[in-house]
This record gives structure tokens, C-alpha cells and sequence, in this order.
């Protein structure tokens, strides 16, 4: 019973994880709370079902299409609403433009298809099998996997690669990096485009999981990704996975063992625990400041 | 009075003129928190809930009257400002801002639970005691303490705060103190415009007080210009209309609003008023006379 | 009298040693000049005093008073005003209201009672406000007490911080660069109002500074730094004389 519940909190966990990775990098580079990123993440799971339903295609096709789809969209949404704002306004006037786009894009979406609960075919038989006494199931199997090898994939694009060093580079000293001939616009617009891509993995696995997608799905789900981002340390891509996993297993634990109907409690309650204790979060590095 | 507005002006306008007083006494809370102090504040809904359903059990339960009861509501919300306060202020910037969040999140669910307040239902039946005279009285009084306030030694170090704290503390200002009070007479005022609120919906639910509440005052105060009282006014007067002004594109109302949002921002990114304060219209007219 | 007493101060970030061992007295009255290459933890002596940082080790004493783990607020409500090497003006206020900010550890009216507007709270107003006009006078910049702090000149903002400083009717004022960035006539400037606020106020002065001229010129004593420690202490004829120091700083043909 208790594996079983650390199982469905790593499960949940992990798409948190996903969410709050695009979180923390974006703040990471830019000091902006991306308050849209819930909305790409409801468009990532609607577009998915779209891809599902319409097009026929299977779950990983479906999967990629809406990674893609988002991207773009997480691309677009930087050049209109942050980029003409950066540099000469105050961060509190880029968040309030931030959550003009999520109130855009949660409307957009219930005006298309309806404010009401859309469900998602049953894409993948309901098997489930034991490993040792555990009960698992195939998607749960398919969730882990997959949002493992995205952050994977993640630590090696950031670790190994040209624009990751680049990405690095900009998450230090942004001006120094200009300075030094990197293309600042284009780090940035690609750190939204990743960031995209994994809340649009992320959408995806929670829709077919619950069977359940409607256009204000991303508010809370943008909340605690964010909560999670805030608690292994905003900044820090580590930290993102870490307070995402930690999140999900804490808030699976809270519901079996407390109460049910202080769910969406349990998350914020932890959270700001863990900053009275440890104000700049888990995995944060304390900044001295400077004078 | 209310009787004489009633007879010369159309319900609907002396409706919104109502909820425009209410949210002016809410923003200026608000923005003595975030405007003039620099600490984000992200739950000022949560605030909100505590003086409206504290204010409303008062006077279903307990026929308290209106007026103690609104003052026990805003009690109530400053007490818990203070409270949140204490621990959470040493937090910087987006850290203090997930933390209001967080609170006014947990208060929505504890009043999801609450048995007295009607759970998830809501709570109906209160006395609609609010007045068009009484919330602008009210609010004409809010206004003049807040000017007193931040003319005075206790306002400036609040915008010293904002500026520079370190500064601020070499120049004596115990910062902490001064965070903390800002923030419990916030949240009174907060707790305030929640009370008047309840008490003149008639019904009030959780979902009223939500993140987007919050966001939604939030963001009056940063469109009229963030630490300046005519600013706030402004920018609560229009965010309060534009919804309204939008009912004639109906479904499309929020896709404007939150357009509308972004377009504001990125052509007047310091808010509409900016930092005026009546010293920069003091100094135009100076400017003008000579 | 020694109105400031800095004893075995060391201070440590992280396995550096920034301060080391630091032995200091500051008379009364004294305009007393801290000179040392960069890195060589002058800024570091300031914020000690002033409460920024706490040191690893070591006494501080001023006025005859522990200053050791008192918060920078109470520090400067004792006495001690500074101003900052990277200017920290509080730059959407108007210049008049940095300095009544300044004032604000001596003078004592609450948050309630700036709101209730009570007499007595009247009164301290008009007092903080006749005092910011003065030292407005005194610096130079009534003629532009309505701008913007961030929209004044380099040289005006250092200004304003010594005005800021000043409103708290300090006994030790601590200097950080106050001429960096200064043009020569600003700088001859800048050394007539330091003294004349020495000689008017009996307050004294610590200054950090690396313009050679100034330092010599108005400082009574010097003390010089180096790598967290102190290599010599003297009046400016000793210091330009002293062997360590010309080898470790001043160079050759000062």
C-alpha cells in the first residue's frame, strides 16, 4: 500500500517535474515567473488529444506533435507579450503581461472547445501488474520512462551542448553573455521553446492518466509546478525534478493519510514550510548579498 | 442618500460604482504592500475571504452589528497578515510572492472544509448592509490615511524599503518592522473590502476568493501605476468597468481582457500614472510658473 | 578619545580572509583616511561598522559601546552614518525625500500617528523638513530638491548620499569613495564640504578613497591596507614616507 503510494506520487510527481523544469529555466535566464506556462501545458494536452482523435495517431506520435506544437506557440508568446517589454520595464509589469496570456490562451481554449471536461480516449489498455507486491500499471510504466528520458535529454542538452552552455552562460550574467556575442534573444527564445515542449509532454501524460482535459487545467496545475520550481530552488534545473517528485509524493501521501479534501492544501502548506526553513528553497544556493 | 441615488441613477451604474469603492479600498491595501513597499503579494484574495466570511457568520450568527462586524472581519485579516508576515518576509521577491499565493490558497480550501460558512455551498443569507454612502465614506476615509500615511516618516522609509533596503536600514529604518506593519494594514484593508463585499453579494463561496481574484487586484494596481494612490484609482476604476464595458463582445469578454493586459503593458510598462505623486504635480505647476 | 575602537577584527566568506586581525582606533574629530589597493578590504571595514556583515571574530566598540551583533538599523540610530561606494540612492524619490528618509533614525513618529497627522507629528515634519532644506543648502542641490534622485549627476548623487547620511545628525561618518567619478573642480569642492561639515557638525570621519590628493590633503590620519591586513597607520607625511606602503601601493615617485 505505501509503495503504491510512493508510485502515484512519483507518477504525479514527475509531469509536476516536467511543468516546473520550463518554470525554472525561463527564471533561470530572464527573472520572470512565465505565468502562460500552465496555459502551454492545457494546450499541450489538447492539442495531444486533438492528434489522438482526429488525426488517429498513437500516444508517442500524439506526444511529439504536441511538443512541437507547443514550442512554437511558447516561442510565439515570448516575441509578443515579453520581448517588447525586456530591459525597460519593471519584472512586475512582464508578470502582469504574462498573466494577460494565460487569461488569452485558458479563454482561446474554452471558446474552441468549451469550458467543460473533454475526455481522452483510453489510449492504452488498463494493465496493471505486480512487481513484487506493488501494483503497477502500463501508463504509469510509460509516464516515469518517458518524463525520465526528457530530463535526461534535458541534462545533456544543457550540459553538453553549444546552446546549452549559452543557455548557462545567460542564467549567470545575462549582459556579460551579450557582451561576449551571444545571440541574448535567441537563448532566450529557445529556453521557452524546451521549456514549452516539456509542459506539452507533460499535458499529454496527465490527460490520458485522469482522461480528463479542460481549458482551465492549467491554472493549478501552473501553481503547484510552480510551488514545486520555488521549492527545490527557483533557478536551478536539479532543483526543478527534485521539488517536482518531492511535491507529487508529499501531496499523494497528504491525501492517503490525512484528507482528501485538503489536497490542493497540502502542496502549499509543505511549500512554505520549507521556505520558512530554507528560504532559498532545497537544491538554491543562498546568494550573499552584495554591497 | 442611497434612497435619493436610487430614484436619479440606473441601478446598474450605482452597482458598479459600488464594487468601484470596494476594490479601491482592497487596492490600496494591496498596494501599500506591493506599490509602495516593493513586497509581492500575490494572495490578497485570501485576505479578502478572511473579512468576508469573518464579518458575515458575525452578522448571521450573532446579529452583530454591520459596522463591528466589518471591523472584527478586518481584525481578523490583519491578524493573520501579521502572522504571515513574521516568517515569510525575509523571503525575497518571487519566493514571498509563492508564499501569498500558497496562504491565500490554503485559506480558499480551509473555507472549502469550513462548516460554519457553508463548505463548498456557499454561505447565503447575509444582510445586504451595504451602502453606496456607506462603502464611499469609507473609501473617502481610506484614501485620506493613506495619503497621511505616506507623506509621513513611516510611508517614505515604506518606499525606502522598495527602493533600496539596504539603504533604508543604514538610515535606521528597522525594515522588518516596517514589512510587517505594511503588511497587517494591507490585510486589514484587505479584510475591509472582503466584509463590505460579503454584505452586499447577499451569498459568498470560496470560489469567489480565488488566485484569479487576487491576480485580478493585482493587477489594478500595477496597470494605474504601483506605490501611487491616484494611480491605483485609476487603474481599479478601469479594470472594475472593463469588464462590463466588454459584455457587449460577451464570450470574447476575458480574451480582451487579458489582451487588453498585454498591450497596456508593453505601451505603458511603468502603469498608467507611473510613480506620479502629488509632489510631481507640484513640481509641474512650480515649472508652469516660472 | 577614541570614539571608535576596532579590535582583532577578522572576517572570513567562505574560507577567505578578508579582514585579518584588524587593530583600529579613530579619534574624535578626526578625519581619518583608509587607503589600500582594490580588494583590500576597505568597503568589508565598512559594513562591519556599520552592521552588514557580522565578523568571524573580533570587538568593535564605539562610544564606549558593543556594537558587536546589533542589527544595521541600530547602529546607525546610535550614531554612525555611511554612504556607499556603488551609490544606493533611493532613486524614485525626490532628492528631498532622500534626505527626510535619512532622518528617520532621529526622529520618532510612528505608523499610526503618521496617519492620524497628530501635532506633535506636525511639528517633527516641519522640523524634518526644515533640516533636509538645510543640508540640501549645504551640499548644493536645494535648487533640485523635486527630482528624481536617479536623474541627478553622478557627482550631485554622491552629494545627496553625504546630505542622506547627514540627516541622521551622526557622530562617526563613514565615506565610501566619495570623489569616484568627481572632475577635479568637483573634487576641490567635495574636500571644502567634507571639512566644513568636520569643523561645523564636531562630528568625525572615516573615508575610504583612492584619490591620493584628496586623502593627503584633508585626512589628519591614514591607515593603509593590504590584502585584509594592516601594513601601516600614520599622518600623511609618515604614510608617504613609509617604506611598505610606497612598495605595496604607492609606487615608486609619489
Amino acid at each position: 500500500m505505501f509503495l503504491e503510494q510512493v508510485l502515484n506520487g512519483l507518477t504525479l510527481g514527475s509531469t509536476y517535474a516536467l511543468i516546473a523544469l520550463g518554470y525554472t529555466m525561463v527564471y533561470g535566464i530572464v527573472q520572470l515567473i512565465n505565468f502562460a506556462h500552465g496555459e502551454i501545458y492545457m494546450f499541450g494536452a489538447f492539442i495531444g488529444l486533438f492528434l489522438v482523435t482526429a488525426l488517429g495517431l498513437n500516444i508517442f506520435a500524439a506526444l511529439l506533435g504536441a511538443m512541437i506544437f507547443c514550442m512554437l506557440l511558447g516561442m510565439l508568446v515570448e516575441r509578443i507579450a515579453y520581448r517588447p517589454l525586456r530591459g525597460k520595464s519593471s519584472r512586475l509589469s512582464a508578470l502582469i503581461s504574462a498573466i494577460g496570456v494565460s487569461i488569452f490562451l485558458s479563454t482561446l481554449m474554452a471558446l474552441i472547445r468549451g469550458p467543460n471536461t473533454t475526455r481522452y480516449p483510453e489510449m492504452i489498455a488498463q494493465n496493471t501488474f505486480y512487481l513484487g507486491s506493488v501494483e503497477v500499471s502500463a501508463l504509469q510504466i510509460i509516464i516515469l520512462v518517458v518524463s525520465a528520458l526528457l530530463m535526461i535529454g534535458l541534462q545533456l542538452l544543457i550540459q553538453k551542448t553549444r546552446i546549452g552552455k549559452a543557455m548557462r552562460a545567460c542564467s549567470q550574467d545575462i549582459d556579460a553573455s551579450s557582451l561576449m556575442g551571444i545571440n541574448v534573444n535567441r537563448v532566450i527564445s529557445f529556453t521557452f521553446a524546451i521549456g514549452s515542449a516539456l509542459a506539452a509532454a507533460g499535458g499529454v501524460m496527465v490527460g490520458i492518466y485522469y482522461n480528463a482535459v479542460w481549458p482551465y487545467m492549467g491554472t493549478m496545475a501552473g501553481l503547484k509546478a510552480f510551488a514545486a520550481a520555488v521549492l527545490g530552488g527557483i533557478g536551478s534545473v536539479p532543483g526543478a525534478m527534485v521539488g517536482g517528485l518531492t511535491l507529487g509524493i508529499l501531496e499523494i501521501m497528504g491525501v492517503a493519510y490525512l484528507s482528501s479534501s485538503y489536497k490542493d492544501a497540502i502542496a502549499f502548506a509543505i511549500l512554505i514550510l520549507v521556505l520558512i526553513i530554507r528560504p532559498q528553497g532545497l537544491m538554491g544556493q543562498k546568494i550573499s548579498k552584495k554591497v | 442618500m442611497d434612497a435619493f441615488l436610487t430614484q436619479y441613477v440606473d441601478a446598474y451604474y450605482l452597482r458598479i460604482m459600488v464594487f468601484i469603492g470596494i476594490n479601491i479600498i482592497l487596492t490600496l491595501g494591496l498596494n501599500l504592500i506591493t506599490g509602495v513597499t516593493g513586497q509581492l503579494s500575490m494572495g490578497h484574495a485570501g485576505f479578502m475571504s478572511l473579512g468576508a466570511y469573518t464579518s458575515a457568520i458575525l452578522s448571521v450568527h450573532y446579529a452583530v452589528p454591520f459596522f463591528v462586524a466589518l471591523l472584527a472581519g478586518a481584525l481578523v485579516a490583519a491578524l493573520f497578515g501579521f502572522l504571515l508576515g513574521i516568517p515569510t518576509l525575509r523571503l525575497e521577491g518571487d519566493y514571498l510572492a509563492v508564499v501569498t499565493i500558497g496562504f491565500a490558497e490554503i485559506i480558499r480550501v480551509f473555507f472549502l472544509n469550513f462548516e460554519p460558512g457553508g463548505k463548498a455551498v456557499g454561505f447565503s443569507g447575509i444582510p445586504q448592509s451595504t451602502t453606496f454612502t456607506g462603502v464611499w465614506i469609507v473609501v473617502i476615509i481610506v484614501i485620506y490615511l493613506n495619503y497621511k500615511l505616506l507623506n509621513s516618516r513611516a510611508g517614505r522609509s515604506l518606499y525606502a524599503i522598495r527602493e533600496n533596503e539596504i539603504a533604508a536600514e543604514a538610515c535606521g529604518v528597522n525594515t522588518t518592522r516596517m514589512k510587517v506593519l505594511a503588511f497587517t494594514m494591507g490585510a486589514f484593508l484587505g479584510g475591509l473590502g472582503g466584509g463590505f463585499f460579503a454584505h452586499y453579494m447577499y451569498f459568498i463561496e470560496p470560489g469567489n476568493f480565488g488566485f484569479m481574484k487576487s491576480i485580478e487586484l493585482l493587477n489594478m494596481v500595477v496597470l494605474g501605476g504601483m506605490g501611487s494612490i491616484p494611480g491605483v484609482i485609476l487603474g481599479t476604476v478601469i479594470l472594475t468597468i472593463a469588464p462590463e464595458m466588454l459584455r457587449i463582445v460577451q464570450d470574447y469578454r476575458m480574451l480582451f481582457y487579458g489582451a487588453l493586459l498585454v498591450i497596456l503593458m508593453i505601451f505603458r510598462p511603468n502603469g498608467l500614472l507611473g510613480d506620479v505623486r502629488i509632489y510631481d504635480i507640484k513640481k509641474r505647476l512650480f515649472r508652469k510658473e516660472v | 578619545m577614541a570614539i571608535l575602537e576596532l579590535k582583532n577584527i577578522s572576517q572570513e566568506f567562505g574560507g577567505l580572509r578578508a579582514l585579518d586581525s584588524v587593530n583600529l582606533q579613530v579619534q574624535e574629530q578626526d578625519i581619518f583616511g583608509i587607503i589600500g589597493p582594490n580588494g583590500a578590504g576597505k568597503t568589508t571595514l565598512f559594513n562591519i561598522i556599520t552592521g552588514i556583515y557580522v565578523p568571524t571574530e573580533g570587538n568593535l566598540v564605539f562610544k564606549g559601546q558593543q556594537l558587536n551583533k546589533l542589527p544595521a538599523y541600530k547602529i546607525a540610530r546610535l550614531g554612525i552614518g555611511r554612504t556607499f561606494q556603488n551609490i544606493r540612492l533611493f532613486n524614485k524619490l525626490s532628492v528631498l525625500d532622500n534626505v527626510r528618509v535619512g532622518s528617520h533614525g532621529v526622529t520618532r513618529s510612528t505608523f499610526i500617528e503618521g496617519m492620524l497627522g497628530l501635532p506633535a507629528t506636525r511639528r517633527e515634519e516641519r522640523q524634518v523638513f526644515a533640516d533636509a532644506r538645510q543640508l540640501l543648502e549645504l551640499v548644493g542641490l536645494d535648487h533640485k530638491e523635486m527630482e528624481y534622485a536617479e536623474n541627478l549627476s553622478y557627482g550631485e548623487q554622491r552629494r545627496l548620499e553625504i546630505a542622506r547620511a547627514m540627516a541622521l545628525k551622526p557622530a562617526l561618518l563613514l565615506l565610501d569613495e566619495p570623489a569616484a567619478g568627481m572632475n577635479a573642480g568637483e573634487k576641490e569642492d567635495l574636500m571644502k564640504l567634507i571639512r566644513l561639515i568636520r569643523d561645523e557638525n564636531k562630528l568625525t570621519i572615516i573615508l575610504v578613497e583612492h584619490d591620493m590628493n584628496l586623502v593627503m590633503n584633508i585626512c589628519e590620519r591614514i591607515a593603509v591596507f593590504d590584502y585584509g591586513k594592516k601594513i601601516a597607520e600614520g599622518t600623511p607625511n609618515e604614510i608617504k614616507n613609509n617604506e611598505r606602503v610606497i612598495e605595496s601601493y604607492l609606487g615608486v615617485g609619489v
